[in-house]
């Protein structure tokens, strides 16, 4: 072994001397901005620390290979889990959620990220029924949680219309643009398909943008009114003719209250979308939407028809969405198309693809990872888009199937499944 | 009129710009069969390095701009082409054969890390560079109109053409071309029969981050901004115009990079400005609903 | 003495480019009846099912179904999972096409997707529970037993169906086109890749479909033990035309299909209408 070990330090040379290169214009220098004009600033070092940094990993990384090939181990690889801890952790997970408000270390802080966090799980929920149900790459999902959230502040602003009645009402809106564009675009192939929605996804954001009339603009809607419980108000002063929550309950006014609220409004409406998911996948449609993400000819030879079937998933999965983003306008009391931009698409399809396709439990644990522990480094707010790309990039690589990908059939021959 | 000619002019060169990155989608599509959803990152990495290559050069080269800009253009297609390989060799290769997603979500990832490096490493402003190459000739059409064509945009047509025909003359000719044109046939033949298919999609890979880094330079020159957010949108059109002219057909690829150039000039002339990338995305949308095979594409024949 | 004939190909023309993969193709396959379609590579047999089956749309032609009520569809007009579903012609595809990652008993399940859909009021019923649905599912796995009974799939109801081994997903496939309760079953090349015991028990099986279903089968195959074993009628095809059709042992002795199989540069290569 002794012979070959130049070669690896040839190779991390060779990886160090790229990564100067590729670092050289762009870190090695710094366009400055003055008054007169640009100018440039060297900063060498930091292309020494990128050199460096790729050295130091790329013989870590071959050392590592080497020592699992000289030794033959295997890294071990976990058995797919037994059914009952899949759903043992599903029930534990539902469980922690519902006391997570009254745990002892839960401050408002710490509810209001994790009903952001829910929100993204039940975005990730809707979509994983068009994308890793139906097979369908949309990557312009985030049209639809647009739709849904304009739709609730148009209607609660113009009409008065309460967060209960609008609710319904923008998961139809949703569907109903769902079916509409689907219905053109979906007997694309695949990857148009993708590129296509993105295509909507854009294009909704930039009417939402310059449809000043309706939308505000790039301004937005603010002041969107806060939704209660029954008629129970979440304000300091509840308007008239109603009744505060604190009050209705003998409790002393908190702001707490209402976070707490929509906290557990988030978790109802995710858990419907979960178990709707749950239930469908065991039905006809949920099963000719998995057939038809594993071969879409064999489908059509038997009798099922693709555009139909396509449809109702593009459709369902909008509603979803739809309810996300009127949800989302409720909490924020304010919206604007900033909100609705690609990188939300973008992000809310790696939540799925990276939970591994299908799985719900994946779906939570990615949006855990991409949603929830970025939440916790908001300081190094910079940097946070950037992990958030390679760590697309290095799990795709790692399993380019998802992190959670083994499925248990809905039906068995010797028992219900 | 005269006006409606202007424009012409206007969004041909735009188009001239469009046409160079549709290549690299159209040659990266063609042989490997993947939205190399990080090209237009690469046509920003271009814009940036042009921008900076450009500044050092004029600086040190004693004042001769031409010499300066030529400098740079070599710089800049040297740069991109080592990115596009790298991205390549690391994004992309390991996921041949894995799940059909698994490619794009990865490019995806590619893109957004290298917008937010570049954010991070260059600063989120706005660039400015103060027109480099001033001046034009002005055409006298007779009948009171005249147009005038900037230095600048004569060189940006001359520079496509050149390049356009050069490629061309590369896929067709040389023993590259065949070997691509192989690949893109049947990756698994071709690689029986001695063709080194890794080589052939790097190279691939290389040659359109080149062109992408020759758009963004063109662009810098043109507008006289960037920002780190250039390549999206630009991708996105460059990828409508790939697929307007046919996706795996180089002079489709140019073509639907003039008309997209086109559509995007005269719709803001004459409609409404804020609404011209939604021209672009209507065209996509038409296109792929009414002739996805595109201008000069072959048609697929489903196989069963 | 022939059965009636369920399928009816009239003139039929498939053109690609300029290219005829058919040229006016004509022949019936009766109901109760194993019809084999055999040829030499390239002689238009996968372009054939690829029109009945509706994947294709012919240039000119008709086919026509004969459904036992005496109703008659031309498939030549319609989309392919209205064939499917309405004239009830099922196929299995010459490189297998199953769900993979589904088990084999969700394959027979998706396979009788229009009978629970219809059960279930597009999966509401079933939404809710209802016992209309559940009722609809039991019998689709009483009916998606036999068939695995049949194919003797039975111990790998639960497994992937992607991880069977090739003779099995070649059955699976079978028993899946059967579950759709098809009235005409097209099989391309069912005993491709197969051992000689496994294409013996193939010959059984399709065999007992015809007979115990009253069906007819349309396959093509290049196995001529499977062709001569099974078959009750013969056609074979050479560059798109007809040159023989009759019953195996007719075609067996035909000297215009020992010519296309085996090549007579002096003669002329093309022979038309040997009809058996």
């Amino acid at each position: 072994m002794e012979d070959s070990s130049p070669p690896l330090i040839r190779s991390a040379a060779l990886a160090a001397l790229l990564a100067a290169l590729l670092a050289l214009p762009l870190l090695g220098v710094r366009l400055v901005d003055s008054a007169n004009g640009l100018s440039l600033s060297g900063r060498p070092e930091l292309v020494a620390w990128a050199a460096g940094g790729v050295f130091c990993g790329r013989l870590i990384i071959d050392l590592f290979r080497r020592w699992i090939r000289d030794f033959s181990i295997r890294l071990p690889v976990p058995p797919p889990p037994p059914e009952w801890t899949r759903f043992g952790v599903g029930w534990a997970l539902a469980l922690f959620a519902l006391v997570l408000p009254f745990l002892p270390f839960a401050d408002r802080n710490l509810v209001d990220k994790a009903t952001m966090v829910l929100i993204y799980i039940m975005l990730g929920w809707g979509l994983n029924i068009v994308v890793g149900l139906a097979g369908l790459l949309d990557l312009g999902f985030v049209a639809f949680y647009a739709v849904g959230a304009y739709s609730y502040a148009l209607l609660s602003m113009t009409f008065g219309l309460s967060f209960w009645v609008c609710l319904p009402l923008a998961g139809l809106f949703a569907a109903a643009f769902g079916l509409a564009l689907g219905f053109p675009v979906l007997r694309l192939r695949g990857d148009y398909l993708a590129i296509v929605t993105l295509g909507f996804g854009e294009i909704i954001r930039i009417v939402l943008q310059n449809w000043q009339d309706l939308t505000g603009g790039p301004i937005g809607i603010s002041g969107i009114e806060r939704p209660s419980l029954f008629g129970l108000s979440f304000k300091a002063v509840p308007p008239e003719g109603q009744t505060g929550f604190a009050e209705f309950f003998g409790l002393n006014y908190s702001a707490d209250h209402r976070v707490i609220f929509l906290y557990f409004l988030i978790l109802a409406l995710a858990l419907a979308t979960n178990l709707f998911t749950l239930r469908i996948r065991r039905l006809p449609v949920g099963r000719a939407w998995e057939a038809l993400r594993e071969d879409e000819i064999a489908c059509r030879s038997l009798g099922i028809n693709p555009t139909t079937i396509k449809l109702s998933a593009f459709a369902l999965g909008a509603m979803f969405a739809g309810f996300a983003g009127s949800f989302f306008a409720t909490r924020q009391g304010f919206i604007s198309p900033e909100s609705f931009t690609f990188i939300e698409s973008a992000m809310i399809l790696a939540i799925v693809v990276l939970g591994g396709m299908g799985s719900q439990i994946g779906i939570v644990l990615a949006a855990l990872l991409l949603v929830g522990l970025p939440e916790w480094f908001r300081d190094l707010q910079m940097y946070r888009m950037l992990a958030f790309g390679a760590a697309m990039v290095l799990i795709m690589l790692w399993k380019p199937s998802g992190l959670l990908s083994s499925r248990s059939p809905t039906i068995r021959l010797g028992g219900r499944a | 009129m005269e006006y409606f000619f202007q424009q012409v002019i206007n969004g041909l060169t735009l188009g001239a710009i469009y046409g160079l990155i549709a290549l690299g989608y159209t040659m990266v599509y063609g042989i490997i069969g993947m939205i190399n959803f990080a090209h237009g990152e690469i046509y920003m990495l271009g814009a940036f390095i042009s921008l900076i290559a450009y500044l050092v050069f004029s600086s040190i080269g004693g004042g001769s701009v031409a010499l300066a800009l030529l400098a740079a253009l070599l710089v800049t297609m040297v740069f991109t082409a080592l990115w596009g390989w790298v991205v390549e060799r690391m994004a992309y290769r390991p996921l041949r054969g894995a799940p059909r997603l698994a490619p794009l979500i990865s490019a995806i990832g590619v893109s957004i890390l290298l917008q937010n490096f570049v954010q991070i490493a260059q600063g989120a402003r706005v660039k400015p560079l103060p027109p480099v190459i001033q001046g034009g000739i002005t055409l006298d059409l007779g009948a009171e109109i005249a147009l005038s064509i900037s230095w600048l945009q004569i060189v940006i047509f001359l520079l496509t053409l050149t390049l356009m025909v050069g490629f061309t003359w590369i896929i067709a000719r040389t023993s590259l071309g065949r070997a691509q044109r192989a690949t893109e046939q049947d990756m698994k033949m071709a690689a029986l029969l001695g063709v080194n298919v890794d080589r052939v999609v790097s190279t691939t890979f290389v040659i359109g981050a080149a062109l992408a880094g020759v758009a963004g330079m063109m662009v810098t020159l043109y507008y006289g901004v960037i920002d780190f957010y250039i390549g999206f949108i630009a991708g996105i059109k460059a990828f409508t115009a790939a697929v307007l002219g046919g996706i795996g057909s180089l002079p489709g690829a140019m073509l639907g990079g003039l008309l997209i150039g086109l559509t995007e000039s005269l719709w803001s002339a004459y409609f409404s400005i804020q609404y011209k990338d939604v021209a672009t995305f209507a065209i996509l949308v038409g296109v792929l609903l009414f002739r996805p095979s595109g201008l000069f594409g072959r048609p697929d024949v489903e196989k069963v | 003495m022939r059965p009636p004939p369920l399928l009816d190909v009239h003139g039929l023309t498939m053109r690609f480019g300029g290219l005829s993969a058919i040229s006016d193709l004509s022949f019936s396959a009766g109901q109760g009846e194993i019809t084999a379609v055999i040829g030499p590579n390239g002689a238009g047999k996968t372009t054939l099912f690829n029109c009945i089956t509706g994947f294709y749309r012919p240039q000119v032609g008709r086919l026509v179904l004969h459904h036992p009520d005496g109703s008659a569809l031309g498939l030549e007009t319609l989309a392919d999972h209205v064939i499917a579903r309405k004239a009830r012609v099922a196929r299995t595809f010459q490189n297998i096409r199953l769900f993979p990652r589904m088990s084999v008993l969700e394959n027979l399940i998706v396979a009788q997707h229009r009978v629970l859909m219809a059960a279930s009021a597009f999966s509401l019923a079933g939404l809710l529970g209802l016992g209309r649905y559940r009722r609809a599912e039991h019998a689709a796995i009483d009916l998606a037993r036999h068939w695995l009974d049949r194919t003797s799939l039975t111990s790998f109801a639960d497994t992937e169906a992607g991880s069977l081994p090739y003779g099995h997903q070649r059955r699976l496939e079978i028993a899946r086109a059967m579950c759709t309760r098809p009235l005409l079953l097209c099989l391309d090349e069912p005993a491709a890749g197969l051992n000689p015991r496994e294409s013996g028990e193939l010959n059984q099986l399709l065999r007992g479909i015809r007979d115990e279903e009253g069906i007819g089968l349309l396959l093509i195959e290049h196995d001529m033990s499977v062709v001569m074993g099974i078959s009750d009628r013969v056609v074979v095809l050479d560059h798109g035309n007809l040159i023989a059709e009759g019953s195996p042992a007719e075609v067996r002795g035909n000297p215009a299909v020992i010519r296309a199989y085996l090549g007579e540069p002096d003669e002329p290569a093309v022979v038309t209408g040997a009809e058996g």
